[in-house]
């Protein structure tokens, strides 16, 4: 079967002026499509690395990465653009909207980027942001927004062209505990539509939202665990027999 | 649950079932089941050692025990109202397990300390996921964030034991 994105092997060396780093030290990954993935892992453990190799902004000293069963991490920095604004869509911790373009016309960029029309690529911004709670939103610059309406902004912008995964840096990392909530909703349910997603997060909640959760430690996989489906909660009710 | 049955009965008492609907009501679906025999076996245990008195009466079908605070009760429910719960545990199940398994040589430590991470987080996703859904009072809302914030912790000291085993596996 061909993974949405797959790393075999994967590796990264910085050299920080004569010291080498070992980032990451031989990682194997592989995303299915439909499913949400949550990598974990203390600060300096390569899940930001991780994530840079996965995306194809960065390239690895060895191993290999695969978008739809094709190899990436060879390809020219055009050939990556093009293929990034095509099957990639991206979340980051600090949202990255274009501060002098309205909302609509942040969602807007990539859909005309990728060659839609004018009219077409309104549409579909218009429904998008709708679908995201922000669609009264449109005409206003994004730094007069919320945090969480910046993030629902940027989601929707990540959606635009229909990627074939969703990468997410932190996506709640600058939020407060309610609007992370609501990013965490809007993830679900972009999960439950059938997208595919990829979150590197600190935030347990995040985590535990994801079918998979795959844990980091000194550039090697530490962890792997798959979640189940919600389970009922019940508060537990003491027998009368205890004293 | 005595305590809170004793304040439930402060005012102007009431029967098991009213007691059952009203911790129905307040905590909805959060509530199991509740059996009729735990809510009549803690009355009961509640009239023996006097802190209530019950007293039968004719019902609309059947006869029903009706119960209200004796003075016992009244002390007892102010003495509740007036204590914080205790604070910080300095006890917690996993820890125990984890030490006394690994000092006896019997599993590793990071295998216990990946299931147990395994576990909260999944306890993490089944109460956001009552969370998310629709209906809840306050009461059941903030009772479920509490467990969140708890399971988050747990989480969080998970980390901090694998982080202190790993230097200690280092120093050797």
């Amino acid at each position: 079967m061909t993974y949405v994105l797959e790393a075999r092997g994967l590796a990264k060396t910085y050299d920080t002026g004569g010291a080498e780093v070992l980032a990451l030290r031989g990682v194997d990954l592989a995303v299915e499509r439909g499913e949400f993935l949550a990598i974990m892992g203390p600060s300096g453990s390569g899940k930001s690395t991780l994530l840079n190799l996965l995306a194809g902004l960065d390239r690895p000293t060895a191993g290999e990465v695969r978008l739809d069963g094709d190899r990436i991490d060879r390809l020219s920095e055009t050939e990556l653009a093009r293929l990034r604004r095509r099957k990639i869509g991206f979340v980051f911790q600090f949202f990255n909207l274009v501060p002098n373009l309205s909302v609509l016309e942040n969602v807007e960029l990539p859909l005309l980027l990728s060659g839609r029309g004018r009219k077409q690529a309104r549409a579909s911004a218009v429904e998008l942001l709708s679908e995201l709670g922000v669609g009264d939103k449109r005409a206003v610059a994004p730094a007069l927004l919320s945090g969480g309406q910046q993030q629902r902004v940027a989601l929707a912008r990540a959606l635009a062209n229909t990627p074939g995964i969703v990468l997410g840096d932190e996506p709640t990392g600058n939020l407060d505990s309610a609007a992370a909530r609501e990013v965490l909703a809007l993830l679900r349910a972009a999960r439950e539509r059938g997208r595919t997603l990829l979150v590197v997060t600190h935030d347990a909640r995040v985590a535990a939202a994801a079918d998979r959760v795959v844990t980091l430690r000194d550039g090697l996989v530490s962890d792997e665990t798959e979640l189940e489906p919600a389970r009922p909660v019940a508060l537990p009710f003491e027998s009368a027999e205890r004293p | 649950m005595r305590d809170h049955f004793l304040a439930l009965l402060a005012g102007e008492g009431g029967y098991g079932y009213e007691l059952k609907q009203a911790l129905e009501q307040t905590f909805g679906e959060l509530l199991p089941a509740l059996n009729a025999g735990q809510i009549y076996s803690t009355l009961a245990r509640l009239e023996r050692d006097g802190l209530v008195v019950g007293e039968s009466v004719e019902g609309d079908s059947r006869r029903k025990r009706v119960y209200e605070l004796t003075d016992a009760g009244r002390s007892a429910l102010a003495r509740w109202i007036e204590a914080p719960v205790p604070g910080t545990r300095l006890k917690d199940e996993f820890f125990m397990k984890l030490v006394v398994v690994t000092s006896a040589g019997l599993a590793e430590p990071r295998a216990l300390i990946e299931a147990q991470r395994r576990e909260y987080l999944q306890s993490l996703r089944d109460l956001d996921a009552l969370l998310a859904a629709n209906g809840k009072g306050v009461a059941a809302e903030l009772l479920v964030e509490g467990a969140v914030l708890h399971a988050k912790a747990d989480l969080e000291w998970l980390d901090l034991i694998e982080q202190r085993l790993t230097l200690a596996e280092e120093d050797t």
